[in-house]
C-alpha cells in the first residue's frame, strides 16, 4: 500500500472516530434539551450526564487529531482549505468553543441553568451540519482558482440540494447513532424508565438515515456524476451498510441486545464512510488536491508514520482503560460508583 | 495604521492567544499543584490537602474546557489565517504539531478518569497515580507546541532553493537552538504563574477572615512551590538571554534598546525612548549586558543597526521586557519573604501586607506570561518563519477576516465574562469548611 494511501486511510478512520463519538455527543445534547422541554430530563439527563463528564474532551481530540494530521500529511490542504473556509471553518470553530465551554460550566459549574442547556443542544445539530459541508466542499464545483486566487463560492453552496442533503443527513445520523447509543447504555445502567424514551428515538431517527442517504446518492449524481459512478463500484459497501442498518433496526424494535445493535450501527456507517471515502480518492478537493499532488515530502510522511504507530501503543491502552472505567464498568454505569 | 489582511490576521491570531495562553498556562501548572496537594496529602493522611487537590481539580476542569476549545480554535486558525505558512512550514515542522494532539489526546483520557475516580480506588495512591499521565500529557503538549513557536525563531532542518524544500530532517527541525531555552522557560513560568494563581486565591481568603487551618497550608504550599519556580524561571530567564545572545541577537538588542555594537556592553532598564532614539531616564547597569548575554563583562553584543532596517523587530518590546523581569523578581522576592516570615519566630507570614503582595502576584504573573509571549513573538518580527518567510508572506488573502476578528472578540469577552463567574460561584456556594465537615468527619 501506498504511503499516501497509508496515510488518508489513518486519517479517514480518525475521523470515522470522530463521527461515532461526536454523533453520540452532540445527539446528546440535543437529547437533554429535548428531555428538558418535554419534562422528562428528570428520566434521561442523568442518564447522559453520567456518560458524558467522563469523555466530552476525548471527543474534541479525535477532531483536533483529524486535522492536524491532514495538515501534517497533505499541507496543501491548508493552504486551499483554509484559504476558501474562513467564514465557515470559523463559525464551526466558534460552534465548538459555545458547545465545549458551555458544556463544562453548566455541568461542573452552576447546575440547571436553561441558557446554557440550550446552547449546548442548539449547538450539537448546528457542528455537523456545518463540519458536513466541508465534505461537500470536497466534491469540487464551490472553490474556484482564479490565478493565483483562491475562491469559495458560498451562494453555490447555499443553493446546492447536494449540499443540503448532505447537512440533513448529517443531522438525523447524529440523532440516530446517539439514541442507539443510549439505548444499550440506559439497558445498561438497568435504566427501564430512560430506556423506553431513547429506544423511541433511536427508531424514530432510524429510517430518515436511510432516507437521507438515498437524497445525498441522488442529488450527488446531478452534482458530480464522475464520483457518483465510482461509488457504484463500491456498491457492496452500501449494500453491506444497510444490512447492518436494518439489523441494528430490527434488534431495538425486537427490545434484544442492545449492544450488538449499537456495533451494527457502527457498522452501518463505517461501511457507509468507508465507501464514500474510497469512491472519492484520489481527491482531497476535487479537481485541485490528491493525495499525491498533496503529500508532505517523503521524510516528513514516514516519520508521522512511525510516531502515529508508537502513539497508538500508548493511546489504545489508555482508552481501552477509559471505557473499562466508565462503560464496561456496571457498576458505574448504574450509578453505584 | 492601513487595516489589510496581514494586520488583521495578525490582530486574530494574536487575540485568540493571548486568551488561550491564560488557560494553557494553569492547564500545564495546576496539575502539578494539585498533583503534590494530594500525595502531601495521601502520605501525611491530611484531609486539608486532599481537600485542596479536589477543589483545586474542580475549578481546574472549567478552565481545561476553555483551554481546550480556544487551543481547538488557535489549531485551525493557524491554517484559517496562515496558509500559505502552513503550507511551507508544513512540510517541516508538523511532526511535533501532531505529537502534540498525541500528548493532548492522552491527558484528556486520563484527566478524565483522574475527576471521576477520587474513590474509587482501595489504595489512594493508586488515583494519585493517575495525575502523573496528565502532568506528563500537559507538559509535553507545552513543549511540543514550544519547539514549533523554536522553530520559527531559529528555522534548522531543511534547505530551501527556489521555493522548493529539500534535505529535511524532522528532528533537526524540533530541535533547533532556540528548543531548550524555550521550553524551559515556558515550563517553569507556566508552574509559577499557577502556583501564584492559587497562593492568590488561598491568600485572599485569609484576608477575608476565613482562619482554618486550610486555608494557611494551602499558602504555605503555593508559597514553598511558587518559590522553586520563580528560582527556576529566573535561571530559565538567563539561559533565554545567553540564546538569544548567540543566535538571535536583534531580539535581544531591540529589547534591550542595543543600538551600536560594543564590548562591554550596558545593560538598561526602564526608560523611555524619546523621537530621536534618545534612551531617558534609563537604569543604566554598566558593563551588565555583556555579562548577561556571555558572562563576560566585557564579550562583545551585537546591536541592533548591524541589521538592515526593514529586518528590525520594534523596539517597544524593551517595555515588554522590563515588565516581565520586574514581575519576575517580584515573585521571587514575595515568596521569600513569606518563607521567611514563615520559619522565622515572631513575623507574622499572615500579615495584610504580605497576603496583599500575595495576592497582587497572581494576576501579576499572568501578566508577566502575557508580556513576555509579546516580547518572544513582536520580537520576531518582521519574520514569521527567521530568515526565511516574512509575516506578511503568510497571511490568508480570503475576505473578511476583519469580520471574524470580531466575531471571536465577542466569543472570548464572553467565554471570560461567563467563565469567571461559573468560578466564583462555585466555590462561593462551597466553603471549604462546609465541605471539609461533611467530606471527611462523617
Amino acid at each position: 500500500m501506498e504511503i499516501q494511501l497509508v496515510g488518508i486511510t489513518v486519517l479517514w478512520l480518525f475521523l470515522y472516530g470522530y463521527l461515532i463519538v461526536a454523533s453520540i455527543d452532540f445527539g446528546a445534547g440535543f437529547f437533554a434539551y429535548y428531555g428538558k422541554l418535554t419534562k422528562q430530563d428528570h428520566l434521561i439527563n442523568h442518564l447522559i450526564s453520567r456518560y458524558l463528564s467522563p469523555v466530552w474532551e476525548v471527543t474534541n481530540v479525535f477532531f483536533v487529531f483529524f486535522f492536524v494530521g491532514l495538515v501534517g500529511f497533505f499541507p496543501d490542504t491548508a493552504y486551499y482549505y483554509g484559504t476558501a473556509l474562513l467564514i465557515p471553518g470559523s463559525i464551526a470553530l466558534v460552534l465548538l468553543t459555545i458547545r465545549g465551554s458551555f458544556y463544562a460550566f453548566s455541568n461542573y459549574g452552576s447546575k440547571e441553568n436553561k441558557v446554557y442547556l440550550f446552547l449546548y443542544g442548539a449547538s450539537g445539530l448546528l457542528i455537523p451540519a456545518s463540519l458536513s459541508t466541508v465534505l461537500t466542499i470536497s466534491e469540487g464545483g464551490f472553490i474556484e482558482k482564479r490565478g493565483d486566487e483562491i475562491i469559495f463560492l458560498a451562494d453555490r453552496l447555499l443553493t446546492s440540494p447536494y449540499s443540503w442533503s448532505v447537512v440533513f443527513l448529517a443531522i438525523v445520523s447524529v440523532l440516530f447513532i446517539s439514541a442507539a447509543f443510549l439505548t444499550y447504555y440506559a439497558d445498561r445502567a438497568d435504566d427501564k424508565a430512560a430506556l423506553e424514551i431513547v429506544r423511541k428515538f433511536a427508531l424514530f431517527w432510524s429510517s430518515p438515515t436511510i432516507i437521507a442517504s438515498l437524497l445525498v446518492f441522488i442529488t450527488l449524481y446531478k452534482h458530480n456524476v464522475a464520483h457518483f459512478e465510482k461509488m457504484l463500484n463500491y456498491w457492496w459497501m452500501f449494500g453491506f451498510s444497510l444490512i447492518c442498518f436494518l439489523a441494528a433496526s430490527a434488534l431495538i424494535y425486537f427490545r434484544k441486545h442492545y449492544g450488538t445493535a449499537f456495533i451494527f450501527v457502527m457498522l452501518q456507517f463505517f461501511f457507509a464512510f468507508f465507501g464514500y471515502g474510497a469512491s472519492h480518492l484520489p481527491y482531497i478537493l476535487d479537481p485541485y488536491v490528491t493525495i499525491y499532488t498533496a503529500y508532505t515530502n517523503e521524510t516528513m510522511g514516514l516519520t508521522l508514520v512511525v510516531v502515529f504507530i508508537a502513539g497508538l501503543f500508548l493511546l489504545i491502552p489508555s482508552l481501552i482503560l477509559l471505557l473499562k472505567l466508565f462503560l464496561f464498568d456496571a457498576d458505574y454505569v448504574k450509578g453505584k460508583k | 495604521m492601513e487595516l489589510d489582511n496581514v494586520i488583521l490576521a495578525r490582530l486574530l491570531t494574536t487575540t485568540t492567544l493571548a486568551f488561550h495562553i491564560i488557560f494553557a498556562t494553569i492547564g500545564v501548572g495546576v496539575p502539578v499543584m494539585i498533583s503534590i496537594a494530594e500525595y502531601i496529602g495521601i502520605k501525611r493522611k491530611d484531609p486539608h490537602y486532599l481537600l485542596l487537590a479536589r477543589r483545586w481539580t474542580r475549578g481546574f476542569v472549567v478552565t481545561v474546557a476553555v483551554g481546550v476549545v480556544t487551543g481547538t480554535c488557535i489549531g485551525l486558525q493557524l491554517s484559517l489565517l496562515w496558509p500559505s505558512f502552513m503550507k511551507i512550514a508544513g512540510q517541516v515542522i508538523s511532526l511535533p504539531l501532531f505529537m502534540e494532539t498525541f500528548a493532548f489526546f492522552f491527558e484528556a483520557i486520563f484527566l478524565g478518569i483522574y475527576l471521576y475516580t477520587w474513590d474509587r480506588f482501595k489504595k489512594p495512591l493508586y488515583h494519585w497515580l493517575l495525575s502523573i499521565p496528565v502532568i506528563i500529557g500537559s507538559s509535553a503538549s507545552a513543549f511540543f507546541i514550544t519547539t514549533v513557536n523554536a522553530f520559527m525563531n531559529t528555522p534548522q532542518g531543511f534547505q530551501l532553493e527556489n521555493g522548493v524544500i529539500t534535505a529535511i530532517d524532522p528532528i533537526q527541525a524540533m530541535f533547533n537552538p532556540a528548543t531548550p531555552s524555550k521550553v524551559f522557560h515556558v515550563l517553569t513560568s507556566a508552574y509559577l504563574a499557577s502556583a501564584f494563581i492559587l497562593g492568590m486565591i488561598a491568600a485572599f481568603q485569609l484576608l477575608r477572615g476565613r482562619t482554618d487551618e486550610y486555608y494557611r497550608k494551602a499558602l504555605k504550599l503555593t508559597m514553598v512551590c511558587g518559590f522553586v519556580f520563580a528560582f527556576l524561571t529566573a535561571v530559565a530567564g538567563d539561559i533565554s538571554a545567553k540564546f538569544l545572545a548567540k543566535h538571535q541577537p536583534e531580539k535581544l538588542a531591540a529589547g534591550e534598546w542595543h543600538f551600536e555594537t560594543e564590548k562591554g556592553a550596558d545593560l538598561l532598564l526602564y526608560g523611555i525612548l524619546d523621537e530621536n532614539n534618545e534612551v531617558k531616564y534609563a537604569i543604566r547597569l554598566p558593563n551588565m549586558l555583556s555579562f548577561l548575554s556571555f558572562n563576560d563583562f566585557n564579550a562583545e553584543v551585537i546591536g541592533l543597526n548591524e541589521f538592515p532596517e526593514d529586518e528590525r523587530p520594534p523596539v517597544w518590546i524593551h517595555y515588554m521586557f522590563d515588565i516581565m523581569v520586574t514581575i519576575g523578581i517580584y515573585t521571587v522576592i514575595v515568596s521569600f519573604l513569606y518563607l521567611i516570615f514563615d520559619k522565622i519566630k515572631g513575623f507574622n507570614p499572615h500579615s495584610k501586607w504580605l497576603l496583599w503582595s500575595i495576592v497582587l502576584g497572581g494576576p501579576l504573573s499572568l501578566i508577566a506570561i502575557e508580556v513576555g509571549w509579546i516580547f518572544a513573538e513582536v520580537g520576531r518580527q518582521p519574520w514569521i518563519l527567521r530568515g526565511y518567510m516574512k509575516v506578511a508572506e503568510g497571511a490568508t488573502t480570503a475576505d473578511n477576516v476583519g469580520l471574524m476578528f470580531l466575531i471571536f472578540i465577542v466569543l472570548y469577552i464572553v467565554l471570560a465574562v461567563v467563565c469567571s463567574t461559573v468560578l466564583i460561584k462555585m466555590f462561593k456556594n462551597k466553603p471549604a469548611e462546609v465541605e471539609l465537615e461533611y467530606r471527611f468527619n462523617q
